[in-house]
């Protein structure tokens, strides 16, 4: 989904493309796009406040501690207010890919993502569960999507998993490619290797803990369920627990 | 103590996945997963039928349990879910034109 930045500030220019490297292409079409407004960091700025998102007369409003943003979905425009903060702006972006997901039939989920042999595979659990521990444990053949933050999108096909620039402890953006999903792992640490099945609620129930969401909207909330009901409905999910040891990857074929 | 009615709110999305009903708040995206009964209480919460009546023929009929506990469950359940806005509550019939969202 090809999304145009404009700054007027080249330093910030330079930090978000080294930022993006991977995911920048000149000559798409964008789907959408953003103007940054830099300001000065100030005390109003670099607050603890949580991020709220919001509907107002067709415009969603997001604000956090570090950043202040709107978007027109309709005309496919926005505008970010923040300081020269590359984290602030990926926040916003993945703030604005949940809403426009949704409407799709797809999300964004806490989850490492890697494909193999053409499948890809999905990692969830929430901080300190193991995605970046299985990420850093997959062997050459494997392609890693993200060890953070999975984009999963409802094609015609059926469900794909797509690279993000959303890097976790690992600190390496993924690779920017899609694949189908084969499988979603819902990770557990735990004294062996193993997959166990589990129940559709019991699927539902750990997707929808672990994808991100964040408007207070009753529409929305709807979508997101729906969209957790449907991929549980298409997608097998199954419980994974892993030692941290590269011999895990010989169950996830 | 006065007849109570029951309903299920608007404000939720609802739907049977592997023979469990799960239901979802839209307001405070609370998730509950229903058992058989309670997903047999749910279902009948037309909030016209007495919930006195729900639990003798939907409960007691339907599966192996006593009215006194049945009766206690159901008030239980009925409790925790109001209180989550996903059942209203009332001492007398609702009026529920606007259903909730089943998901398909």
């Amino acid at each position: 989904m090809p999304i145009l930045f404009r700054t007027h500030d080249s330093l910030f220019h330079e930090m978000m493309i080294k930022r993006y490297t991977g995911f920048i292409s000149p000559r798409s079409s964008p789907k959408f796009e953003f103007e940054v407004e830099l300001v000065t960091p100030s005390a109003e700025m670099e607050s603890e406040e949580d991020a709220h998102v919001e509907m107002q007369d067709g415009l969603w409003h997001l604000r956090r501690g570090d950043f202040r943003a709107s978007w027109d979905p309709r005309a496919g425009r926005g505008h970010i207010r923040q300081s020269a903060n590359p984290y602030s702006t990926d926040s916003v972006l993945r703030i604005v890919h949940t809403l426009i997901l949704a409407t799709e039939g797809g999300f964004l989920l806490h989850a490492a993502s890697a494909v193999r042999d053409d499948r890809a595979f999905l990692f969830s659990g929430v901080s300190g569960a193991g995605k970046t521990t299985i990420s850093r444990l997959a062997p050459p053949d494997v392609i890693l999507l993200t060890d953070e933050v999975s984009y999963v999108r409802r094609e015609a096909t059926g469900y794909h998993a797509c690279g993000t620039p959303f890097a976790g402890e690992l600190a390496r953006v993924g690779t920017n490619c899609s694949a189908p999903i084969a499988t979603l792992f819902l990770l557990e640490k735990g004294a062996e290797n193993k997959i166990e099945a589990i129940s559709a609620a019991e699927a539902a129930r750990g997707l929808l803990r672990n994808m991100l969401f964040f408007a207070e909207d009753t529409e929305m909330v709807e979508m997101i369920f729906r969209s957790a009901c449907e991929f549980v409905d298409r997608v097998p999910v199954q419980r994974l627990t892993f030692v941290p040891d590269a011999q895990v990857w010989d169950l996830i074929q | 103590m006065s007849e109570k009615y029951i309903a299920r709110s608007s404000q939720i999305a609802a739907r049977m996945l592997g023979g469990e009903m799960m239901v979802m708040s839209a307001v405070d995206s609370t998730f509950f997963t229903l058992n058989e009964v309670a997903t047999a209480i749910w279902q009948a919460a037309d909030g016209r039928t007495p919930l006195t009546e729900i639990v003798a023929r939907n409960v007691c009929d339907e599966f192996d349990v006593d009215l006194e506990t049945a009766r206690r469950d159901a008030q239980q359940f009925v409790d925790e879910l109001s209180q989550h806005g996903i059942l209203m509550v009332s001492d007398h019939p609702l009026d529920v034109s606007s259903g909730p969202a089943e998901a398909a």
